[in-house]
Formats: structure tokens, sequence, C-alpha cells
């Protein structure tokens, strides 16, 4: 038991309006925590509180019951015994009379009546005895809001949970809930009242009841707040928007069909005003209220409805426009409409309703029939004026809508518009039913009349929608929707050819998209109830393929039949029509690959590709025929070139490996398992390649997008298929007589000597031994961790020596191949020849490296392979110099270890540095003042391939080591390596004296921090900014590092004009302010690259929001440097320097004297 | 000055849809009335909460600029004839302008032929250099110009 006194000075705290609310709030739980913990009873707080609760000053009675009723609030869980419960709710029920004292009566009330059953709940009598308490006592609209929402809650939780008790008090309580929600105002309360009348409706439902009498009164209470009229600004501070109001009031409306007599004649009503919220607002009742009400209540409004849908349709449309751009075929577009959404929606459910009723309306309907009858007298699109136009659109929709309805109504709309339509188009029945050669050889010689062919384009649609909807219908009968069939079925051929020969005839953009929705829908009919022939669908896909093949000048027509193909084919093949499949099989896809092998000029190479790519996209066995197709032109292509030394070829194979790469390989990736497809392609490259003894091709362009296409289909194989394709490939490898691949020369001959031995071979490798080598490494970038390369210690070997050559695809392999090295998925060790350990050693073994930095290397192989000077200079000016290479390739191990965090990536990056920090005097080769100035040359450019090595470090490569090629990547290795690289870089840049690697060590700072994260630069903003801004000025003097200075702009635009971090950065940026402005204003000038003068002038602006104290001494600076930036040729920087003036002007005054 | 309105009830146009120019991204781009358009179409009128664009006092057919030789020309309608306002407004046109343009463009500002009772006083007003100084030290005549120009009624 609880101290007493405790009890008292908690009670007391609670009670005490001087405290705190998170005080009183504290004592509530305190309280309630020692009632949940059996502390205290609840007869015992009671008799503890007795004081509060029955006190005469008003003041403290009201806060002793609130704390007894939010006590019982917590306790929504505890189970309490019946008498407890029924001498409290006693208590409260009472207490609802003590008007002073009502929010904790309330409250109690609420808090008993919503407990759960199982931890006991108030009875029905003692529900009844708070019903008839708060009818009799509570005036509900005198009290304040709060109190107000607690009345309706309690009014909608007594409905709710005892409608049993509540219903027999009838006429009393909805008069007494009319009483209460009459002239509510407040959002939340007037949530809470429509779901009242919504709950209370469903209590009488009998139309001859109490309700009855009084829906009237109660509809008219509600009607006064349609359509709704929300104000308030902001919607979020109470959690309601106006649409919650508006769905709240729309269900109390169509809670009972007692309502109809009121509801209708009101929703019309404001159907017809100008507001287009209250437009809306009434077609989305008036579809609830339809479902709700039933038909016998809704026939005899239908009229009227019917009225006012048209009414609404034709108010609300706007003027259409045609849009044929390259990117959106949607041919005739009217703006989003939603008023004209609804309508259609509404339509829609009363046809549904009563569909007999609405469709003599419709099919009677005069505007209708007027706009049928004025369509004859337009011919062309363009000749309809704006009205007509829309008209006829509404009419398109109404009718389309009134299809898809329902079988019945196909039936009746084609019956009564159909043969209209087709008399319009000039394909009438009489010249149908004559004898059957000239139907066959009727031509239409006149040109199809548009609004009509819109028309029966729409009525088609909707009916082809209608049967692919429901397949049940489909399976039922053919003899249900008889007519619409019948119809469909005299006139199919007749149809075809009418819009064959508009798509031929006619310039207008607008028939020819109709005409080909026209063959596209008429093929698209499931195919068992087709009305459509088989010979029929054969001829559409003739006609599109002749537009395909022959029309390719015409773009619109040429894309929208490519786009009607690509649907054809992927409905029949999701619908399994094997059948049509054959005919589309034998008609399109054999023709579209025949195309791709045929040396047909004509058409240009790329359209086939487009045409090719899309229909083998729509579905899947298209696509394993295409692919095939495709393949089998590509090696035959291939060998052309490698047999016959055919150049004219390349261009041709260039861009079908680029499709294929592109589009076709990530497709069937896409879609399903085509392991076998997949891992044709490299090993047919590799047989070809292998049964071609010799060739030579000067393309280098095909050999790069040989590359990528063998890149990326070894990247989508899995790993035993990767096995095969590295092991076909090393076969072949082997079998090169160029490369030494026996382990025993790479281990015993000294590393120099074998570099020297593979130099001189690898000066005369042949152009088959140089594509073997690039697809090798193509193959080694895109393998999985998982993947035997077989024999790496050779395979590495190799690769350092050829990468020596200058050749980048070795150097990227061995990055992928120390990224990769060891790491399965299961952790374990899977190559079991060497150990990534092992294969560093080999590398970092080569003193290649090491000797780097004073011309060990540079000696070795201009003594060894009789270079002479002359031609070290020509090496150095081609960049071909072993350093330069070594330092390329070591750049890339460096990455693939970095990437998987490896930390021998210390190790490569040291050995940069020393390169950065080579001073020179080492090198012995200095003798006279050419050769100086030629070592000068080459030193610099030595150190200048050092310092870029760190982007290649930094960066993410397209071609190797990403995602795509299944590199290890380490979550976040770029700030990592950052945060180690800082401390060093920074100490080595203050105390490098000579200008030269001063300069190159601020090219390595820009590469690192320009590709780091953004977040991780700005916590060392501090240190930072400095060095950045002299990179920046240093970098400002060559055009060529225009890319870099950019990057590095980019990096301090990002620093100032982060929001977050201002404190951070606002120090560093104030200490340094005049640097800062220095460097921008120099680079307000650049002439180079117009981004870089556009950021500078941004940063400056950013700039004129630090402390004025700190800023004004450079304002006259900054202003004069801005006015030059006003005469800029571009536009954009023109702009730029505007607001920055504006900025730094108006932080003295806003005169902009100066 | 508490004579009322001037012209009390302005016919107001809607504004026109900024056109987002194709950026090309070599060579440079020439102003072009479009460009002197888009820095004036927004400076508010003396004496409504509406911009000259809305008021139809500025077109971008009404501006025409030689870039070689390095002049503008505006011609703006004032909304009704006898307009006293239209000094002002060739004002702010003015001060716009020099805040937007290197200082070697000349500028020249006029209100259209017949659209004002005192046009060529008007003109002569406004292209007077010393007149336009001397207008820009009063001081309630510069905060009336800074108040059009930097207005965020709009």
């Amino acid at each position: 038991m609880a101290e007493p006194s405790q009890l008292s000075h908690l009670t007391e705290s609670f009670v005490d309006s001087s405290r705190s609310p998170t005080q009183q709030a504290a004592s509530l739980d305190k309280i309630a925590s020692l009632v949940k913990n059996d502390v205290l009873t609840m007869e015992g707080l009671v008799r503890e509180m007795q004081m509060y609760l029955t006190t005469t000053d008003n003041i403290v009675r009201a806060r002793g019951i609130l704390l007894l009723a939010e006590v019982l609030t917590c306790l929504a869980t505890k189970p309490l015994d019946n008498a407890t419960l029924h001498s409290l709710i006693g208590f409260f029920t009472d207490r609802l009379a003590d008007w002073k004292a009502l929010r904790g009566a309330l409250v109690g009330c609420l808090a008993l009546m919503r407990r759960k059953s199982s931890a006991g709940v108030v009875t029905s009598t003692d529900a009844k005895a708070v019903a008839e308490s708060f009818l009799q006592n509570l005036q509900v609209q005198s009290l304040g809001q709060h109190d107000r929402k607690l009345c309706f809650e309690l009014l909608e939780c007594l409905l709710e949970r005892y409608p049993n008790t509540v219903t027999p008090m009838g006429d009393e309580l909805i008069y007494g809930i009319c009483e209460a929600v009459d002239s509510e105002k407040d959002p939340q309360c007037l949530m809470l009242t429509f779901h009242i009348v919504e709950v209370l409706v469903q209590l009488f439902p009998d139309t001859s009841g109490p309700f009855a009498s009084f829906a009237g009164d109660l509809f008219e209470i509600l009607s006064c707040y349609f359509p709704i009229h929300f104000t308030h600004p902001r919607g979020e501070d109470l959690g309601i928007k106006r649409d919650d109001l508006s769905r709240a009031l729309m269900l109390a409306f169509s809670s009972t069909p007692m309502f109809e007599p009121f509801a209708i004649p009101l929703l019309l009503e404001k159907l017809s005003s100008s507001l287009p919220s209250a437009k809306l607002d009434s077609l989305k009742y008036l579809s609830s209220c339809t479902s709700n009400y039933g038909p016998e209540r809704m026939a005899k409004h239908a009229r009227a409805i019917w009225l006012s849908i048209k009414d609404a349709l034709y108010t609300s449309l706007q003027e259409p426009t045609l849009s044929f751009t390259s990117e959106s075929l949607d041919g005739l577009v009217f703006q989003e409409n939603e008023i004209a959404k609804e309508a259609l929606t509404l339509l829609q459910q009363v046809i549904m309703q009563n569909n007999g009723l609405f469709l003599s309306l419709i099919v009677e309907d005069e505007d209708i029939n007027i706009i049928l009858n004025a369509v004859p007298s337009y011919e062309s699109y363009s000749d309809i004026p704006l009205q007509g136009k829309l008209k006829l659109f509404a009419a398109g929709c109404i009718l389309s809508i009134s299809t898809k309805t329902s079988v019945a109504c196909c039936n009746m709309i084609f019956e009564s518009f159909f043969p209209r339509l087709m008399e319009i188009l000039g394909l009438s029945e009489k010249k149908l039913s004559g004898d059957h050669s000239p139907k066959d050889n009727y031509l239409i010689s006149k040109r199809l009349n548009f609004g009509a062919l819109y028309l029966s384009v729409e009525l088609l649609a909707a009916c082809r929608d209608l049967i692919a909807g429901s397949t049940q219908i489909a399976c039922k009968s053919v003899s249900t929707y008889e007519t619409s069939h019948c119809m469909l079925h005299s006139f199919s051929n007749l149809l075809t050819k009418a819009f064959c020969s508009t798509l031929v005839t006619s310039p207008h953009d607008a028939d020819i998209y109709f005409g080909v929705k026209g063959l596209q829908i008429l093929a698209t009919f499931p195919g068992d109830v087709s009305p459509v022939p088989i010979s029929e669908f054969e001829n559409i896909l003739i006609t599109f393929m002749s537009i395909i093949t022959v029309d390719f000048k015409k773009t619109l027509l040429w894309r929208l039949a490519l786009k009607a193909l690509m649907n054809i084919g992927s409905f029949i093949d999701k619908n399994n029509e094997s059948e049509k499949i054959l005919s589309y099989m034998r008609i399109v896809v054999e023709k579209i690959v025949s195309l791709v092998s045929l040396d047909d000029v004509t058409m240009p190479f790329p359209l086939k590709l487009e045409a090719i790519s899309g229909i083998g996209r729509s579905g899947l066995n298209y696509m394993l025929h295409i692919i095939q197709g495709f393949e089998e032109a590509l090696f035959a292509n291939l060998s052309e070139i490698y047999v016959h030394g055919n150049v004219k070829s390349a261009k041709v194979t260039i861009w079908l490996l680029e499709c294929y790469s592109n589009k076709l390989l990530p497709w069937i990736h896409e879609n399903g398992v085509f392991e076998e497809v997949l891992l044709r392609f490299p090993i047919n490259i590799w047989k070809q390649i292998e049964s071609c003894v010799d060739f030579s091709v000067p393309e280098k362009e095909l050999l790069d997008a040989m590359m990528t296409a063998m890149k990326h289909a070894v990247a989508f194989c899995s790993e035993e298929s990767q096995n095969e394709i590295i092991q076909k490939s090393y076969n072949v490898l082997s079998s090169s007589t160029s490369f030494p691949l026996k382990e025993s020369v790479a281990l015993t001959i000294p590393v120099q000597l074998e570099g020297l031995q593979l130099t001189q071979k690898m000066d005369n490798l042949s152009c088959r031994d140089e594509w073997i080598l690039s697809l090798f490494a193509s193959v080694v970038i895109a393998v999985r961790p998982q993947t035997h390369i077989p024999n790496v210690k050779v395979i590495l070997n190799l690769f350092i020596t050829t990468l020596l050559k200058g050749h980048v695809p070795a150097a990227q392999a061995l990055g992928s191949i120390v990224n990769k090295f060891g790491k399965s998925s299961t952790g374990s060790e899977i190559s079991s020849d060497c150990t990534l350990e092992e294969a560093l050693d080999i590398i970092f073994q080569l003193k290649l490296w090491t000797h780097l930095n004073n011309g060990a290397l540079l000696r070795c192989s201009v003594n060894g392979s009789e270079m002479g000077h002359t031609d070290l200079c020509q090496a150095v000016v081609n960049n071909k110099l072993p350093q330069i290479l070594a330092i390329t390739g070591l750049s890339w191990i460096g990455k693939g270890l970095l990437l998987r965090g490896h930390d021998k990536v210390k190790d490569v990056t040291m050995i940069f540095l020393e390169c950065l920090l080579s001073n020179g005097n080492a090198l012995p080769l200095s003798q006279n003042s050419l050769e100086n100035s030629c070592e000068q040359d080459l030193r610099a450019s030595v150190m200048k391939s050092a310092a870029d090595a760190f982007r290649v470090l930094m960066s993410d490569s397209e071609v190797c080591l990403n995602r795509k090629f299944h590199a290890i990547i380490r979550p976040l290795y770029k700030q990592r390596f950052f945060s180690t690289m800082m401390p060093i870089l920074q100490p080595l840049i203050m105390k490098s004296d000579s200008l030269l690697s001063r300069s190159m060590l601020y090219r390595a700072f820009a590469h690192i921090i320009s590709e780091t994260p953004l977040v991780a630069v700005l916590g060392e903003a501090k240190k930072l900014i400095p060095i950045l801004l002299d990179c920046l000025s240093m970098l400002n003097k060559d055009a060529q590092d225009k890319d870099t200075l950019y990057s590095l702009l980019l990096v301090l635009s990002g620093i100032l004009t982060d929001k977050d971090g201002n404190a951070k950065w606002q120090e560093a940026v104030v200490d340094n302010a005049h640097l800062v402005i220095n460097c921008l204003t120099g680079l307000i000038a650049y002439p180079h690259m117009m981004l870089v003068r556009e950021t500078a002038i941004q940063c400056l602006v950013a700039m004129s929001e630090l402390p004025h104290a700190r800023i004004y001494p450079m304002r006259i600076q900054v202003l004069q440097a801005i006015s030059k930036a006003l005469d800029d040729s571009r536009r954009a920087v023109r702009q730029e320097a505007v607001r920055c003036r504006q900025a730094w002007a108006s932080i003295a005054s806003r005169s902009l004297h100066f | 000055m508490t004579l009322g309105l001037i012209n009390a009830n302005p016919v107001v146009h809607a504004k026109k849809e900024r056109v987002a120019r194709t950026e090309d991204p070599h060579g440079d781009d020439a102003v072009d009335p479009l460009d002197i358009y888009d820095f004036v179409r927004d400076i508010r009128d003396p004496e409504h909460p509406y911009s000259l664009e809305q008021l139809s006092v500025l077109s971008e057919e009404s501006i025409t600029v030689d870039e070689k030789l390095g002049r503008i020309l505006i011609t703006f309608t004032p909304t009704i004839q006898h307009c006293s306002m239209a000094t002002v407004i060739g004002l702010c046109l003015r001060v716009k302008l020099k805040h937007c343009f290197p200082p070697h463009y000349k500028v020249d500002i006029k209100v259209s032929p017949g659209s004002h009772a005192n046009e060529e006083s008007v003109n002569k007003q406004l292209n007077d250099k010393e007149r336009v100084a001397a207008a820009l030290e009063n001081p309630n005549l510069r905060q009336l110009v800074d108040e059009c120009l930097y207005s965020s009624e709009l």
C-alpha cells in the first residue's frame, strides 16, 4: 500500500492548477502506475480522493474528477470487477449534469465505455443511463470545442458499441442527436458528426420507423455543409484535409435511401454550379449515392442525371493537342480532367445499375445524333472547328464508356451506331452484300472521314476491352454478344482494308494515328472469340511489316507501326494464342531477323536495330528466335572481317554489338533464365577467334565494342558458365604463340630479364594476339569473385608485362583479379594454386614499381632496348614512357585493393607519393642543357601521371571494378581513403619546397577531394579550405585542367551552400574570407568553361550571407569583379551576376552606389 | 498626394509563361529583347500590386536591342493618357537596367507614341542624365523606386 501522504501529494500536484503541465502529467502517470501495479486499489483511490470529488470548489472538483477519469483512461487494459465499474459509471453519469466539472465526467464515461471486453465492460443498463443522462443534461452546442469533441466521441461510442441499448430510445435519441450536431463548425467535430449520422442511420433501416420522420430534418442539417468549403489555411496542424471531410460527408449522404428525395435534387443543382470543386464533389456523391440508394429510387432521376453528365462533359473538356513527339506517341491528348473523369465514372455506374433506361436515353439523345449528323461534313481532323472537336471527343467518351459497361450495352450501342458509322466511312452493307469478286477487289477510293474513323476506333477499342477484360464471357458462349460479334465479323475485312489504305494515303497525322490504332485493335481481339479471322490478322501484320521495311522515311507512321507490332506481339504472347503466335513468328520475327542479315542498304541500319530490339522485347519466344538470328548475322559479319579483312562490315558490326550489349542482353537477363543464351555468345566469339589463325583489323572501335559486349555477356552469366568461358578463353590464349604461359618461365627467369624478353616479343604483337589478350582481359574483368581463374600466377605475370607495354585493359584486369581474389560467398579460400598474398608478392616483387622514382627503370629500358635519347623525348611526348605506363597500371591495381579495403593500397599510394616528391637529384642523365630540359619534361609528366593516378583510385569507373562487374566494394571506402590521405598530404604540401612537386601534390589533393562525398569533406572543412583555395588558383593556370577545376569548385560550392552544418564551415570560411573571395573573383573571368564562371558567382552569392562586418571590406572588390561578369558572353553567367551584384550591393544599403 | 489613385481600376492581364531557354552548350548568347524583358517584367507598378507585365505596360515586342552598338531602347505604354506615374515607371526601368547591364550600354526609354498626354516632355525627362541623377537624389522618389524594384508584394 502506498503511503497516504505520497498519494495525497501526487493528487495535490495534479489538482493544483498552478503547476506546470509536465508536473501534472508526471503525477498522473505515477498514480496510474500505482493502480496498475496493484499497489493501490481503485476503491482506495476513490476513497482517498473523496474530498476532491465532492468539494464545492468548482475548480478543484473539476480537476479531481478529471484526475479520476484520466487514471481510468490509463487503465484501459486493467481488469476491473463489475461492482467497481457500476459504481464508477454511475458516478460519471451523475456528473454529466454538473456542467462546471463536465470535462472529467465526459472523459470518465468515454474511458469506461471504450474498455475492452476482456478487462470488464459497462453493462447495457448503465450505458442506457449514460445515454439518458447525456440527452437530458447536455447542451452540446453551448460547450467549448474540446468538450464538444468529447461529447461526439461519447455519442459515437454509444451508437457503435451499444446499438441494441440505444435503438429503443427511438425518437428521443434521434432528436437529441439532431440537436447536438446542428450548426457544428469545427472540422474535427464535423468528422465525428458525419460519422455519427452514418452510424445512426444504420440503426433505423426501416422506412416506416422512427427515423423516417426525421430524415428531412437531419438531411437539412447535413446539406448546408455541401459542397465542403474548407478555408483552414494549414490542414496539417489538425490532421484533417478537405478531402477527408468531403469523404465523411459523402458517406453520411449515401448512408440511407431515405435521403434520396432530398439529396439527389441538391446534388444535381450543385452540379450546375460554376465552382469546379462543387462539380467534382457532386459527381462523386452521385456515384456513391447511386450505388447505395438502389435502382428503383434512382430511376426517376435518370433523365436529369444523364443531362447533367452530358453537360459536365461538354463544359469540362478543353482543347485537345495532337502530340506526336519522338518520346510520346499518345495521339490525341486531352488534358487530364478530373471532372470529365468523374462524370464518366458516374455514367458507367448508372448504366451498370439500370442499363435499359440509360442506353435508351443515350441512343435517343439529340446531341449525340446531332454530332453524328455533323460528322460527314468535315473530312479531316484539321477541318473540324474547336467546338466540334470537343463534342466529337465527348461523344467518343460516352459511347466508349457505355460499350465497355456490359455485353448487353455493347450489343445495343453497336446496333444503334455501328452501321451509321460504317455508312459514313463508305463501307455500307450494300456494298458488302454484293457478289464476292468486287468485294475482294474493292478499293477504298475516297479518304476516310476522320470523325467516323475516330468514333469507330473508339467503339472497337471499347468492345475489345470488354471481351478481353472478362474471360468468363469469352468462355461462356459466342451467342451472348452475337450482335456486335456478327457485325464486327462481317465488317472486319472491309475495316482492315480501309484502315490500311488510310495509312498509305492520308497525309494527316491524326488519320494515321487512328488507322494504326484501329488495325492494332482488330489484331488484338482475344483468340477464340475474335471476330477477325486469322487471315485478316495476317494481313494486318503484313501491312505493318511493309511499313517497317519500306516506309521508314515517314517517321511517325514507322514508329506507330513498330509500337503496334510490339503491342500485338506481347498481347498474343501473354494470351498464349498459339495459332497467331505462329503467324507472327512467320511474318514478323523471321522477316525482321532477315533484315539484319541482309545486305540491304536501303533501310538505315540503326532503324533495323530499333525494330529488331523492339520486337524482341515484346515476348520471350520472339527474343529467343531473334537473338539466334542476330548472333548469326553478327558472326557472319565478324568472319567477313577476320577472313577477308572487309572493313565495310566493321561499322555494321559495331552497331550490332552495341545493340546486343545495350538492349538485348539486359532484357534477356531481366526476363528469366537464359543461361545457355548468355553463355553461347562469348563461347562462340572465342571459337571463332580460335579458328581464324591470322587476321588483322585496324579498327580500334570494333575491338572496344567487342570488349564491352564480352564484359556484359560474361557479367550476366552464372558462376559455372563463367568457369566454362574462362577455361575456353584460357585455352585460346595459351595456344597463341606470343604468350609464354609456362609457369617455369615465369618463375625462373629473373624478372627484369623476363620483362626484357617479353618487351621484345610484345613489340611485334600481332593483331590477333592483341585481340585475344584484350578479350581475355575483358573476361577476367567481368567474372564473379567465385569464378576460378586458371593458372593465376602466370596470368598475373602476363598482365604485368603487357601493361608495361601500355595495354590498359590488362591493368584493369589485374585490378579486378586482386579485387576479387580469394573471396567466395562462404568466405573460404577458393583459388588453390595461389593466395592473395602470393599474388600481391608477385606483383610487388617486380622492382619496377619501387625503382620508379630514381629512374632505374628508365635506365634499364633505355639500355635494354637501345632506345636513343631522341626516342626518349618522343616517348615523353606520347606518354609512352615505361614509368608512366607502370604508374597507370599500378593505379588500377591500387583501385582494386582500395575497393576491397586491403592494406597494401598504402604501399601503392606511397609509391605514388614518392614519385610526386622526387626531386630529380638521383637522375644521372643530366649531361647537357638539351638533355636537361628533356629530362625536366620527363620528370614532370611522370609526376603528373602519378598525381592523376589518384583520380583513377577514387573515381567510379564504367569499364571495370564496379557493381555490374561484381567488384567487391567495401562501404565508405572513399571516406576511409580520404581520411587516411589527408593527414599525409597536408604536411607534405606545407613542407614541399619545389614548385613542381607542390603543384603535383595539389593535383593529387584535388582528385581525392573532388571524388569524396561532401559529408566527409564538410567535417574537415576548416583544415581543408586554405589548401583547397591554393589548389584552385593553381589549376586556374592551365586550360587542360578545367574539368578538375570545376569538380573542385563544386566541392567549395558544396561547403559554402551547405545549410545544415553552418557553424562547422562558417568559422573556417570567415577566417579565410579574403582568400576565398580573392580566389573566386579570379575565377569569375575563367575563359575556358562557362560552368566554372557560373559556379564561382554562385559561391560569391553564398559568401554574401556571412557576417557583414567580416565581408564588408571585400565588398568593393567583389562588385568591381562582378560588373565585368555582367558583360559575359553567356546568358546564365549574366543572370547569376545580376543576382550576385544585388546580394552584395544590398549589404550596405539598397543603393548601388559605390 | 492624397488625391486618390490616378488609375483606380486598371485592366490586369495574365502573366505569360516563362519560357525556359534551351541551353546551347557552346557558343555565345547574344543579349536579346527577352533577356531585358525578363529583368524588367516583374517591376511592380507604383500604384498597384501588379507587375508591369500584368498591366501590359511592357511587352517583349516593345524592347529593341543592338548588341554591337550597345544600345537598348524600351518603349512602354502607360495605362492611361495622363498618368503622372509614367516618369516613375521610366525611372524604375532605368535604375533596374543600370543594375543589370554593364555601363557601356546606352539605354533609351520612351513612352509609346500617342500613349501619353505629355509625351514629349516625359521622353525628355527620362533621357536627361542630369534630371535622372537629380531625381534619384530625392529620398522620397528614391524610396518609391526601390519599393517598385524590390517589392515582394507580387
